[in-house]
């Protein structure tokens, strides 16, 4: 069986816009994928190409074994989707929208979307001009979950829930994986991806920059170190792979890269270690070493406008 | 805080937003007043000509329904055929200005973000209302300079260009109330066209209730004339007296609602309405599961609203028979002319058929235009990710404007049966009589709502200014206006509704209406194979 999302090279341009360069995805059957960038970096882009309501210039996009752009109807059946700027229309009301996207996707679980409504806590007689954000996600939400699909697209779906919520989003996200569903969940709310995902993309101005399981990608990264030692710790800034060296008091913080651990361990020893505390990288700081510079420089606004 | 503070900055805000919607509105209204005027005074140079053309409009309650004569003159036949159209135009130019800036800020949520700015609570309101008076009285002036320009008297021109700004104040006030009272831009709009539709039934009900002065040139409103809006406008009496003091109702009018609004605004929550929102079904109807379903559920409103109209529109002109039957002159060869046969009768039949014709396809254009709505909106995102295919969401409005053209011009033809059989007696035989006429005006309909599927397929962007710029075009070239204007046959040709077979003046072919259906197809396949291929272009 092939991976439910192939994406390769994929390109789009907006007149002089580049949204997505070459950007590669792939989203195995049975995982929860993280899609992680800012805004602006080309998730929901990517999203609408696999959705065919965009047509991609240039790359491979495959979505559940078919064309997205060419057997769009065809493909919907089997999986269901929650935007992330939720518009419905304002005379209907949530459970009105949850029927008819329902019905229209082939047909939905009346258990599961009564016991959805109860969890998510939205009354579904109220129309949709009088919902907020919030709530308006959670209509979506109910309509995608109460349909027993392959493929779940949730571009950034949490961006209005309050926590009480968020954790009910995230167990229905568990169950579903639990029964063997895939899930794409696009998202800059990293403890959610840390929570809920396998593995992870992350995006950078319509490239990926770095893809792999959590486990995968901390391994690229470095591990933050606190260390007390009797003697001195000259010499240790010098270290190959090591970054951030600073005293406070008598302890030393630095961080080391994942392949020099070993090495500088073995200097601690000599150096008589007293205390030591270690830390893996949280996926905050895989982020903020994708996109630090930018944030540092300021350009994330001015180069990215636009693309999203 | 100061309940008007930042009132400056929101003019300045509403004046950038509308620098170029508020010129063009102004523009084309004063340039249509000045076209028709040098027209009119071409048409009917001599005093003879005038005298009997005055003494037709006053004498046909039918047209003291649409205008109000004022004595012979071309300013004053120029207020009969323009004013109620110009009025109508400066009402919802006003009716939408003051809607934009108040009531859309609130549901789209930009209001809350000034809200949060240092601007009082009143702010947005006042500088709606301010701009829109402005509009108004720059309207006012730019039309009476349009009318000296055309040639006509400065008194009479600018009266005309207040009696029309009168109306314009008046629904500013309106639509400044029912901004506050319903929570949607669509609603508050909608609540101020229904109270424009009731002022030109009003003054309408009390001209035709009226009855001209022994000279026949001057027709004195009955009392239901003084309840509306356009009917203090027609009051005023450009070019007939020029009497200013009923613009002192329009300026009260507008005072009241500009009192009352901001006592409502204090009254109600931000972003809600005066009326209670109703709470609805938990779950979806079986009608309402399908594209089709959620089509006709979509249009709903506005076929409701157009059934109404098109069946009193029906019932009016059908009662109008008796004085057609026996009208003489210019009237009788208009009518002969466009329904293209002297049996006067049955040319009048033709002739009203095809004014439903083209009120159905103003009602197409409106409803589909809701295809463009839903994309830009962002609503069809969620419904193109189902099993919808882009074909099958076009398929659904495409039937339901279809049924719904269908279902109100044959509104329009049972209210004129019924109300031609009133007359003449038989209604039956009236209706059968109208039924073919009726039928034959939907090819040039589906032309009209093929150019709005084409406009959407191809120039999405531009659909709404292109869809509404061709039907306006297809009606002024067309049979209505085309002959009129003296228009070159090859122009006339342009608009499907020349091609409408002109039933029962004239016996029904096969040939024209086959062509018309085979440009629909043609059409509407350009916009579904262009939509097929394109990007959708939906909100970020």
């Amino acid at each position: 069986m092939t991976a439910p999302i192939v994406v390769s090279g994929l390109m789009k341009d907006f007149g002089s816009t580049r949204a997505l360069d070459h950007l590669d995805l792939t989203v195995s059957a049975g995982e929860v994928h993280g899609f992680l960038g800012p805004n602006g970096a080309g998730k929901t882009t990517t999203i609408r190409v696999l959705l065919g309501l965009l047509r991609r210039d240039a790359g491979d996009v495959w979505l559940l074994g078919g064309d997205p752009w060419r057997d769009a109807a065809t493909l919907h059946r089997r999986l269901a989707y929650v935007p992330g700027e939720v518009n419905l229309w304002p005379n209907l009301t949530g459970g009105e929208v949850i029927d008819l996207l329902g019905t229209l996707r082939g047909g939905l679980d009346r258990v599961r979307r009564a016991e959805l409504l109860q969890r998510f806590a939205l009354d579904p007689t109220k129309r949709c001009r009088a919902y907020s954000k919030g709530n308006r996600q959670k209509v979506a939400l109910v309509a995608a979950f109460a349909s027993d699909v392959e493929l779940y697209l949730l571009d950034e779906p949490t961006s209005g829930l309050d926590p009480l919520m968020e954790t009910v989003f995230q167990d229905v996200v568990r169950e579903r994986r639990e029964s063997g569903r895939t899930v794409l969940l696009s998202s800059h709310i990293l403890s959610e991806v840390e929570a809920l995902c396998d593995r992870v993309t992350i995006v950078r101005a319509g490239r990926t920059a770095e893809s792999g399981t959590l486990h995968q990608l901390r391994h690229l990264t470095r591990t933050c170190v606190v260390v007390e030692t009797s003697r001195s710790v000259d010499g240790l800034a010098g270290l190959p792979g090591v970054h951030d060296l600073s005293l406070d008091g008598p302890r030393t913080r630095f961080s080391v890269e994942q392949d020099e651990l070993n090495h500088v361990l073995e200097r601690l020893v000599a150096l008589d270690v007293r205390s030591l505390a270690s830390s893996p990288p949280t996926l905050e700081e895989l982020f903020l070493r994708h996109y630090g510079d930018e944030i540092a420089s300021g350009r994330t606004d001015t180069e990215l406008a636009g693309v999203r | 805080m100061n309940a008007f503070a930042g009132t400056g900055r929101m003019i300045r805000l509403a004046l950038r937003r509308d620098r170029f919607t508020a010129p063009v509105w102004v523009l084309a209204l004063a340039g249509f007043l000045a076209a028709t005027t040098a027209l009119w005074a071409e048409e009917l140079s001599t005093v003879a000509d005038l005298i009997q053309e005055m003494r037709v409009t006053a004498a046909s309650p039918g047209i003291r329904m649409l205008g109000l004569a004022s004595g012979a003159s071309v300013g004053a036949y120029t207020m009969v055929r323009d004013f109620l159209l110009v009025a109508v135009l400066a009402a919802l130019m006003s009716t939408f200005a003051v809607v934009r800036h108040t009531r859309q800020g609130e549901e789209t949520g930009r209001a809350e973000l000034i809200g949060a700015a240092v601007v009082g609570r009143h702010a947005p309101l006042a500088a709606a209302l301010i701009v829109t008076v402005a509009m108004n009285v720059v309207l006012a002036a730019v039309m009476g300079l349009a009318m000296v320009a055309a040639g006509q008297p400065a008194a009479g021109s600018f009266t005309a260009g207040a009696a029309v700004a009168a109306v314009g104040l008046a629904f500013a006030g309106v639509a400044a109330v029912t901004s506050q009272l319903t929570s949607s831009t669509r609603g508050a709009s909608g609540m101020a066209a229904g109270v424009l539709g009731l002022a030109f039934l009003t003054s309408g009900i009390g001209n035709m209730a009226g009855h001209p002065d022994p000279s026949g040139l001057w027709v004195q409103s009955a009392w239901p004339a003084w309840l509306s809006p356009i009917g203090w406008g027609q009051q005023m009496r450009p070019f007939g007296g020029d009497n200013w003091w009923p613009l002192a109702l329009a300026v009260g009018l507008f005072a009241v609602c500009a009192v009352a609004a901001p006592v409502l605004v204090g009254r109600r929550d931000f972003g809600h309405g005066m009326l209670p929102q109703r709470t609805g079904h938990a779950q979806a109807g079986r009608a309402l599961r399908s594209t089709l379903g959620l089509a006709l559920r979509l249009q709903r409103g506005a076929l409701l609203g157009w059934a109404v109209g098109l069946f009193g529109f029906g019932l009016v002109m059908g009662g109008l028979v008796g004085q057609v039957r026996d009208s003489t002159g210019t009237s009788r060869d208009w009518y002969t002319r466009m329904g293209g046969s002297d049996a006067i009768l049955d040319a009048y039949r033709a002739s009203i058929m095809q004014m439903a014709g083209m009120a159905a396809a103003i009602y197409a254009v409106q409803v589909l235009l809701r295809l463009r709505s839903e994309e830009a909106d962002g609503p069809l995102e969620p419904v193109l990710a189902t099993a919808t295919s882009r074909f099958r969401w076009v398929a659904g409005h495409a039937v339901i404007t279809v049924l719904g053209a269908t279902a109100v011009v044959l509104l329009f033809t049972l209210g004129t049966a019924l109300a031609a059989g009133g007359v003449l007696g038989d209604p039956a035989g009236q209706l059968r009589m109208l039924l073919a006429a009726s039928i034959v005006q939907l090819p040039a309909v589906l032309v009209i709502g093929a150019i709005v599927i084409a406009a959407v397929g191809l120039v999405p962007r531009y659909a709404g200014a292109v869809s509404w710029a061709v039907l306006m075009a297809a009606i002024l070239v067309g049979p209505l206006f085309g002959d009129t204007l003296k228009l070159p046959q090859w122009v006339q040709d342009l608009s499907p509704f020349t091609h409408v077979p002109k039933v029962p003046a004239v016996p029904l072919t096969a040939a024209p209406v086959l062509a018309l259906l085979a440009v629909v197809a043609a059409l509407a396949l350009t916009g579904l194979v262009s939509l097929r291929h394109r990007d959708l272009a939906l909100p970020a």
